[in-house]
């Protein structure tokens, strides 16, 4: 079957993605940001598939929407919400964040125009059939150092949480 | 052509859908009267087989209450996105092998994806948010106690139940349902079925099942909506048909656990076939549904039998025992693999 629509699904997800991103950042309500964060990832998802990336769309559904947005709602809930809502919601560092932002467009930029040589010319088309599989084979083939890096770091993290949250151990 | 044979097959599969997610509450009103020397629904038609008709009516005519400080938007969304979160996993799961109708050959499944196992844990664990949602929109007491029990249970046995399968998926090698199906056909020694769960499986089988009773918010691990401390849980600001779509996830999503355990470990729709052409065609969707309704009736079985935990029982049963059981079984299974290999 070929795809359908390309253009219209990528300019609908990617609208989605950024219409959510901006909700994030300006709603009041941390429950409805949230909500806002969860329409991003989802729509990120929908933009994998189409980068012919089936398992990473899986993946970024069940781990970024189903999982950990699931217990920043869960904190969220817990957390007093009368008192953040009256808290200012923007903090008045306007010059240093105005400049953060002109620094990254300025990098983004740089990339899309000297970085040419470094991206392939065409889209890597995986087989779909085999795609989860070509990305295990790489995972645990090529970077695998990297691999195990990352799960190192994650062990750190989670032996962290132990030490800070419990006191006596 | 294409778009046409799924519309229908879409159609199909979800009056299939719930059609049985409506008799799976007759059954369970049915054989839980049983066990409590009840007789059930006897009334409305013959064995009060018409009893999920009135009780729709029912639902439809009763008056839909909006409490006046709930907050509405998520209120009204939360039991939408229970509901359309259980039926949209239904699109993935293949219910038999493939049907010659008027000389079309097609699947029986609405679509044949190759991550169709992440799709379906994928939809499944969106459908927390309805309730997580209906918990804190309705600004009740009982009802945000109710939806923090669920998240909490919820994410806490999806880790469970997410290792349970990977011992299957590494002796299939494939997320496709349709793949893992087809790797169990045959027998050993001529009568013992190549189901996985009979290939070193069951011990991931036991932690499928009991973290899938623990996922659909089933006693004994139905603690978000315990009536003897929270009224109704998550669900007790919530009348007429919002309620019902709230009880129909519940169902759908039991119906949908219930197809992966039986697509998982027992073997999907193999069975013996026999007879003419057409018996052959529609025996495998036969044995698939004889699971299905083996699974359900468990759950009512159970439902019948057991009591529920206690909030701290539940949460050290899953992170104490089920979690380490699964990683033991799914380190077992690779090395296994490994070697033979």
């Amino acid at each position: 079957m070929q795809p359908v629509a390309t253009t219209f699904f990528f300019y609908l997800l990617s609208g989605l993605a950024v219409l959510g991103g901006i909700l994030v950042i300006t709603r009041k309500n941390p429950v409805h940001s949230a909500l806002a964060l969860i329409l991003t990832l989802l729509s990120l998802a929908g933009l994998y598939l189409m980068l012919y990336a089936p398992f990473v769309a899986g993946v970024q559904i069940i781990l970024y929407a189903g999982g950990i947005m699931v217990l920043f709602l869960f904190v969220i809930m817990l957390v007093n919400l009368e008192r953040s809502a009256k808290e200012e919601q923007f903090n008045k560092q306007w010059i240093a964040g105005t400049a953060a932002a002109l620094a990254l467009g300025v990098l983004f930029i740089l990339v899309y125009t000297g970085g040419k040589a470094l991206f392939p010319e065409h889209l890597a088309q995986l087989p779909e059939q085999s795609n989860t599989q070509e990305v295990a084979i790489l995972l645990y083939g090529n970077y695998m150092f990297a691999f195990e890096i990352a799960s190192l770091l994650l062990l750190v993290a989670i032996i962290g949480a132990v030490v800070m949250a419990k006191k006596r151990i | 052509m294409y778009a046409l044979i799924s519309l229908v097959k879409i159609v199909i599969a979800l009056v299939l859908l719930l059609t049985a997610v409506a008799y799976s509450v007759w059954l369970e009103r049915k054989v839980v009267g049983h066990i409590q020397n009840r007789w059930g629904p006897t009334r409305v038609g013959p064995f009060g087989l018409l009893q999920p008709l009135a009780d729709g009516a029912k639902f439809l005519f009763k008056e839909d209450l909006t409490p006046p400080y709930v907050y509405k938007p998520l209120y009204i969304a939360a039991p939408m996105i229970s509901v359309i979160f259980a039926l949209t996993s239904i699109a993935v799961i293949p219910i038999g092998n493939s049907i010659t109708v008027g000389g079309i050959r097609t699947p029986l499944q609405i679509a044949d994806v190759n991550i169709g196992l992440l799709i379906v844990l994928g939809i499944t664990s969106m459908g927390v948010y309805g309730i997580a949602l209906a918990g804190w929109s309705s600004n009740s007491k009982y009802s945000l106690l109710g939806s923090l029990r669920a998240s909490a249970q919820m994410v806490s046995y999806e880790i469970a139940l997410g290792l349970s399968l990977i011992g299957v998926l590494i002796m299939s090698g494939s997320f496709s349902l349709r793949e893992i199906v087809d790797a169990q056909g045959g027998t050993f020694w001529g009568f013992i079925p190549r189901w996985n769960i009979f290939q070193g499986q069951f011990v991931a089988f036991f932690i499928y099942l009991m973290a899938a009773f623990a996922e659909t918010n089933r006693i004994p691990f139905d603690l978000p909506e315990a009536e003897t401390e929270l009224v109704a849980g998550y669900h007790t600001e919530y009348s007429a048909m919002k309620f019902a779509m709230f009880f129909m996830a519940e169902y759908a999503n039991m119906i949908t656990v219930a197809c992966l355990a039986s697509l998982l470990f027992l073997g999907g729709w193999h069975g013996p076939l026999f007879g003419p052409a057409w018996l052959q065609e529609l025996l495998p969707i036969a044995w698939f549904a004889l699971r299905i309704f083996g699974f359900l009736f468990l759950y009512i079985w159970i439902r019948g039998t057991l009591p529920r935990f206690r909030y701290d029982q539940l949460m050290s049963f899953g992170w104490k025992f089920l979690f380490p059981l699964a990683i033991a079984n799914l380190v077992i299974t690779a090395l296994i693999v490994a070697l033979k290999a």
